[in-house]
């Protein structure tokens, strides 16, 4: 067998030998503020972890830098992936002294590049795979089995970013909570209003244009803008609708970011609503009528259903730039994961900062791998042209 | 006369905009009645023209930056050389997307602390995405018998890539571009938050005092910045295509 | 010269030109024609390289046309594509200037050449030397395409499939046009078309290409006369043989001395279009005019008649 060497191995594998090698694998602080000492994988890992640490990566390195199959390198890149999380929580506990509630512990960049080197194997592997959505979301839901079990056991308890959600678990599920649902209820009124308001799209052709440059505009408006500019109409409203303030409407807080969010996500709801109407299939128009539905009856039957993948799609871009957008809201008091963001960036608490951002990534990106699995089983719907 | 009237409109927000900028006084009654009595109607805190240069001026960096390097990693991964890296570029162009900018900004101040860097930095990651995968699709989609000819009439890879394959993707990469610049240009007011001067500045600086005046100025410059520069890519993309005979 | 010594392609498993060897004398034009799939296209992209091949080799003028970088070999080749393949973001003058502009010509002389051309072609330089690709028809850009491959005067011309677009009259006049143009330039074409009515108008000698070998290669008559396989047979279509034959020769060769009255011919025309014109006018001959409209003489029933049997 000749051995043939794999090109973007070679590239992971030089990360991976920077990140093990040279750069430092945690962060140790004597208090929260304080600049960080960098510890390389033999400083911040027990004894023997360490050199072992540094074997796995070593064989790693020639197993990504031959031509493996994929199975394997899909194998090798969750399990280094595991290992790492694992051992990341190992050296909080070995680099914290005794006692010591002030001192924290932090992955470093090192850590990171090890992580980023074998997340993109496992990418690069899935991207080969080619994986049903079935199994896509089945590993997703594997991955966060995994991460949940990791923060029920205790394994990182060490870490600083845990130790900032420590002291305010409480506020975090709240936050958390707040998020989702400006996120969530956003998309939800945005596809109430703009799915009707898309195919009313469709069939006034007059009102097309009209309609999709507004919202194009909207996009424009700066996201913090846009929740400040709100901030004065809600607050009138507050004042002088009856029963608006008992339904938590308020000048600031949730009710202008939510207004605001579902603004954003109007565009991409209609304009993929009308693409997805305009490319349904004349004959299917046409063979609907000819058998005699009403107007009513071909579009629920025909239209949307041969759109709803494009409107899906839509749905898709919503919900995860909702779920980024979500996080702006804290400027303007409506909560969410944004609030530690931005008091971690007043305080210069990274880690505080890190326990607003991690989540957020790790909901937006969940939301894309399921919508995308949704929006690819809802086109390979047998008795459909792809 | 109604071709002429969207351009007579641009022509119009163009010079109201540079008025504004560099006359802001001349705007204050237009604004006094968003503000409380004693309460200054215009950005009162620094100038509004340097800020927006500033602004525009990390947007282009940042745009540029990630213009040549997508582009680039665009070239690569549509030659046979690079092709195993194809797989992996399409997933992560698709995985980049779901970061928020808000997390990439915030991630970006631990490694290169406060001020313009980490602005620059997220602005070019997040502007990498649409530029990249713009111009994959622009040098993949070439129709073969084009590229066919361009080898047939004995062109140096070399000369395909710059004298067929660039100048035929070329639309296509520009609307890459100009997605990224509208998103980045909104996307740099958070960069504020960080303390980059850029028009956030003025949003924030309303948002902290209770300023209405101030959040719609900011956010109105920027929105009508984002909205002229949309249109004039879109134009250039326009006549490059129908030169081209895409139409 | 083309020289093809037993040469092979292979993908994978499957031997798409297998151990193919044939000469083509220089100024003829040689046409190969066969099956979808049977290899054609790739034997052709071997002679400029476009395609490597497994094994054997090709010599251009004695020389291996591995001798020499790919790129520089095709410029020394002309090559028209199947569909033209023109620059869509470059003008009609553009477009012909390719391989002159590669080649580091003066552009007074790249200049002279495209008007050249574009006239050869009957395209007013002025006109369409500025337009672009798609403001041309498509007989006017299948054209151009060919004016292309001619700009640096190759000896070589490679064409796939030319003229598979073309409606019927554009593409008899672009056959008289090649016809023409390789008296004029005196280059050695390859051709391959699926029209085999096109290829015994135009060839000197054809290749019939099957499941990747070539399995007759032979003047038109010996062919039609002595055809190798029955798969060629049916190729050449056994009703059509006489007509074949007619397609060969022009009236010019057929002119006998004598008056006729009528509509007269060119002396171009194919001696299978002079027949037809005869059947058509119920006249057993009619007169022959050269290219300047000088009478030659006449065309007759009987003479084609003769002509169109088999030859002994
Ligand atoms: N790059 C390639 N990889 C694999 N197979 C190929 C490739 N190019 C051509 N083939 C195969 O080789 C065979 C011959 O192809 P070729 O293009 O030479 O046929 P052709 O005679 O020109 O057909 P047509 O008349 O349809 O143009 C076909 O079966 C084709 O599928
Ligand atoms: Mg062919």
């Amino acid at each position: 067998m000749r051995l043939k060497i794999d090109k973007l191995g070679v590239v992971i594998a030089a990360l991976l030998a920077y990140g093990a090698f040279l750069a430092p694998f945690a962060q140790f602080r004597a208090n929260r503020i304080v600049p960080g000492e960098a510890r390389s994988i033999l400083e911040a890992l027990p004894a023997g972890l360490g050199a072992a640490l540094l074997a796995f990566v070593m064989i790693s390195i020639i197993l990504i830098v031959l031509k493996t199959p994929t199975i394997v390198r899909l194998v090798l890149g969750l399990v280094a992936l595991l290992v790492l999380a694992v051992l990341i929580g190992l050296s909080a506990g070995h680099l914290t002294p005794p006692e010591n509630t002030y001192a924290r512990v932090s992955p470093a960049s090192g850590f990171w590049l090890l992580s980023f080197a074998f997340a993109l194997v496992t990418a690069d592997a899935l991207a080969r795979l080619k994986l049903s959505p079935f199994a896509r979301v089945a590993l997703l839901a594997a991955v966060a089995g995994a991460i949940a079990a990791l923060l029920m056991s205790g394994a990182w308890d060490g870490l600083s970013i845990l130790k900032e959600y420590g002291s305010r678990a409480e506020t975090f599920w709240l936050e958390a909570s707040r998020h989702v649902v400006l996120a969530l209820g956003s998309l939800a009124a945005a596809t109430l209003v703009g799915l009707p308001l898309g195919i009313l799209c469709h069939r006034v052709e007059a009102l097309r244009a009209g309609v999709l440059n507004v919202l194009n505009i909207i996009q424009t408006i700066p996201s913090i803008a846009l929740f400040g500019l709100l901030i004065a109409p809600l607050g009138w409203i507050a004042l002088h609708v009856p029963g608006a303030q008992a339904h938590g409407i308020r000048g600031i807080g949730a009710a202008p970011a939510f207004v605001a969010l579902f603004l954003y996500s109007l565009l991409p709801v209609v304009a993929n609503t009308v693409v997805g109407l305009a490319g349904v299939p004349r004959d299917a128009n046409d063979a609907a009528r000819g058998i005699g539905m009403t107007d009513r009856q071909r579009l629920f039957g025909v239209e949307l259903p041969l759109a709803f993948p494009v409107i899906l799609t839509g749905i898709r871009i919503v919900l995860v730039q909702n779920i980024g957008l979500a996080t702006i809201a804290a400027l303007i008091g409506g909560g969410g994961f944004g609030v530690f963001v931005f008091q971690g960036i007043g305080q210069t608490a990274m880690d505080l900062v890190l326990l607003g951002a991690v989540p957020t990534v790790a909901l937006a990106f969940a939301a894309a791998i399921v919508l995308d699995a949704a929006t690819e089983l809802s086109s390979n719907k047998p008795g459909r042209a792809a | 006369m109604k071709r002429y009237l969207p351009n007579l409109l641009r022509l119009a927000a163009l010079i109201i905009l540079i008025a504004f900028l560099v006359q802001p006084m001349l705007f204050e009654p237009l604004l006094k009645p968003l503000v409380q009595a004693n309460a200054p109607a215009v950005y009162n805190q620094g100038s509004l023209l340097s800020l927006t240069l500033s602004h525009l001026a990390t947007v282009f960096t940042a745009t540029l930056a990630a213009t040549i390097v997508a582009v680039g990693l665009a070239i690569l991964v549509t030659r046979p050389i690079g092709a195993e890296f194809l797989p992996l570029s399409r997933s992560l162009v698709n995985i980049g997307q779901t970061f928020p900018p808000v997390a990439v900004l915030a991630l970006a101040v631990p490694a290169v602390g406060f001020g313009e860097k980490p602005t620059l930095i997220a602005l070019f990651l997040y502007g990498l995405l649409p530029i990249f995968e713009n111009a994959m699709t622009g040098l993949s989609t070439l129709p073969p018998a084009i590229v066919e000819a361009a080898r047939g009439t004995g062109m140096t890879a070399w000369q395909r890539l710059t004298k067929v394959e660039i100048p035929l993707a070329l639309p296509v990469i520009l609307a890459g571009i100009r997605l990224s610049v509208t998103i980045s240009l909104a996307t740099a007011t958070i960069g504020s938050t960080v303390a980059a001067k850029t028009l956030g500045e003025v949003i924030i600086a309303g948002l902290q005092s209770n300023n209405l005046a101030f959040v719609l100025q900011g956010g109105v410059v920027v929105a009508v910045l984002a909205v002229l520069i949309y249109d004039a890519f879109s134009a250039v993309e326009r006549v490059l295509s129908r030169r081209a005979g895409r139409v | 010269m083309i020289e093809i010594d037993s040469i092979t392609k292979r993908y994978g498993d499957t031997t798409v030109v297998d151990n193919v060897s044939m000469t083509i004398a220089p100024r003829t034009i040689t046409v190969i024609v066969g099956t979808s799939g049977s290899g054609k296209t790739t034997l052709m992209r071997m002679i400029n390289r476009l395609v490597e091949p497994t094994s054997g080799k090709i010599l251009i003028d004695g020389e291996p046309n591995s001798a020499i970088p790919g790129y520089e070999l095709r410029r020394r080749i002309g090559y028209a594509i199947q569909g033209h393949g023109l620059f869509p973001h470059r003008t009609v003058g553009e477009n012909i200037a390719t391989v002159p502009t590669l080649l580091g010509w003066e552009k007074s002389r790249i200049d002279a050449k495209v008007k050249e051309l574009l006239t050869l072609f009957q395209l007013d330089p002025a006109a369409f030397g500025p337009r672009y690709p798609h403001e041309l028809s498509g007989g006017q850009q299948q054209r151009v395409g060919v004016a292309r491959a001619l700009a640096a005067e190759p000896n070589i011309l490679l064409m796939d499939e030319p003229f598979g677009a073309l409606d019927p009259v554009i593409r008899a006049k672009a056959q008289e046009d090649l016809l023409a143009i390789q008296k004029h330039f005196g280059t050695t074409i390859v051709l391959v078309t699926h029209d085999m009515e096109e290829a015994f108008h135009l060839a000197d000698k054809i290749a019939v290409m099957d499941k990747g070998r070539i399995v007759q290669y032979a003047a038109p008559e010996e062919m039609l006369v002595n055809p190798a396989t029955d798969f060629v047979e049916t190729l050449i279509g056994a009703g059509e043989r006489p007509f074949r034959l007619l397609s060969i020769g022009s009236v010019g060769e057929a002119t006998e001395a004598g008056e006729a009255e009528g509509e007269a011919i060119a002396a171009a025309t194919s001696q299978r279009d002079a027949l037809s014109a005869l059947l058509w006018a119920g006249r057993d001959a009619l007169p022959v005019v050269g290219a300047d409209g000088t009478r030659l003489g006449r065309v007759t029933l009987a003479g084609l008649a003769r002509r169109a049997a088999r030859p002994q």
